[in-house]
């Protein structure tokens, strides 16, 4: 059963081709990692897939549903509710607390506010940020603030989570340990997860890894 | 290691002397440390033997006559086997990559199919050392990363290789 799909996507930006036939799925709770060169198309195609992009041609489906011929309030509801994201920065709301921003999803998706707050806090204990729910982002690490926002993207219990480079701004162990955790919590809730990345090492943690080279999606024999 | 299969790729791509090989093998494959003659004539003796190549016309010159080794079927089946095939993911791969990245150039085979193979059994070892390092003991861990600092190399050289095909086309089939 596919959970999410991209079928023979294109997308030009003016006059420059990003995809060209580009064809993906995702089983339900399947880490999948999305390589390639820089400019290789691989943001593109995961921004495709989350409803952020709408392509030139071909299809992108969600549990049963097409997503790119939904209206922008549709799939704006879509990301919020079924999706969640985990960028290279962290974008942290810098005016919130830590516990604050993880709660967020669930406060954009009306949850009351003690509620949202109650589901958050495990979170802290659970990726190593104990004593750190009131913080402010300027007054985390780098690898605090991107645990941080690996809560914030898996504590509305997504059915997909994109990562787009979540170690790109992290050095290599703090980077390994947040793909540890994404991995770890990831699969304790059986989210599926899409992570854009340019390192093999990220890469190795997922259940399978394509290359996109020239707008299109290049299928590894890894198993 | 690989030179008797460089040698019968070069013949694949022509017939050629015991002299010309060498020449041709010490131009892309040696990086300093010139084939011996010994080792030249050696290898293809032993090609000879093993029905990989046979001897085809024998000029005389001066000194001995000079035999114009010819590649068989046998031996070009092994050379396309031996392309094809991935190299097992160890570290320090780079010359044995490179040897079959610029022979596949030169015999006109698909050398980023190769590299995108090779790829993929690289990041299948990558996968499974990660997988130590999740589960195992630091020094597990440790001894793991030893091993996918060094594949990410061998990965990083693949990316470059495959950007670069096209000119390194140019150079060796020049």
């Amino acid at each position: 059963m596919t959970l999410l799909e991209a079928r023979d996507v294109a997308l030009s930006f003016g006059q420059t081709p990003a995809l060209r036939g580009a064809t993906l799925s995702a089983q339900p709770g399947e880490i999948v990692a999305i390589m390639g060169p820089s400019g290789s198309g691989k943001s593109t195609l995961l921004h495709c897939l989350a409803g952020i992009l709408v392509p030139d041609q071909g299809e992108i489906w969600f549990d049963g549903q097409r997503i790119d011929t939904m209206n922008e309030s549709r799939r704006s509801l879509l990301r919020r509710d079924r999706f969640g994201f985990v960028f290279q920065f962290g974008q942290l709301v810098p005016e919130l607390t830590a516990e604050e921003n993880v709660a967020l999803p669930l406060l954009l998706g009306g949850v009351r506010r003690p509620a949202a707050l109650r589901r958050a806090r495990p979170w802290f204990e659970r990726l190593g940020l104990a004593g750190l729910e009131r913080r402010r982002s300027g007054e985390l690490s780098g690898g605090q603030a991107q645990r941080v926002a690996l809560a914030r993207g898996l504590v509305a219990e997504p059915g997909v989570l994109f990562a787009d480079e979540p170690t790109g701004a992290l050095d290599t162990l703090t980077g390994e340990q947040v793909m540890d955790l994404l991995v770890s919590s990831a699969r304790e809730q059986g989210t599926t997860v899409v992570v854009v990345t340019h390192e093999a090492r990220v890469a190795a943690y997922a259940d399978r890894q394509v290359v996109v080279r020239d707008g299109k999606v290049n299928a590894l024999v890894t198993a | 290691m690989s030179v008797p299969l460089t040698l019968l790729g070069l013949l694949e791509r022509k017939p050629g002397h015991g002299y010309d090989l060498k020449r041709d093998y010490d131009t892309f494959f040696s990086r300093g440390k010139p084939l011996p003659f010994g080792q030249v004539y050696a290898t293809l003796g032993r090609l000879a033997r093993d029905g990989k190549v046979v001897i085809g016309d024998v000029e005389p010159g001066v000194g001995p006559d000079r035999k114009r080794y010819v590649i068989t079927d046998a031996g070009a089946t092994e050379v396309d086997t031996w392309l094809t095939e991935p190299v097992e993911a160890e570290p320090h791969l780079q010359a044995v990559l490179f040897t079959k990245v610029v022979l596949a150039l030169m015999l006109d085979r698909p050398a980023e199919d190769y590299l995108d193979t090779q790829r993929g059994v690289h990041l299948r070892r990558m996968k499974e050392l990660t997988e130590l390092k999740r589960t195992g003991t630091l020094v597990d861990a440790m001894l793991a990363d030893h091993g996918l600092f060094h594949l990410e190399a061998d990965l990083h050289w693949i990316d470059v290789t495959v950007a670069r095909l096209d000119a390194l086309r140019q150079v060796v089939r020049a």
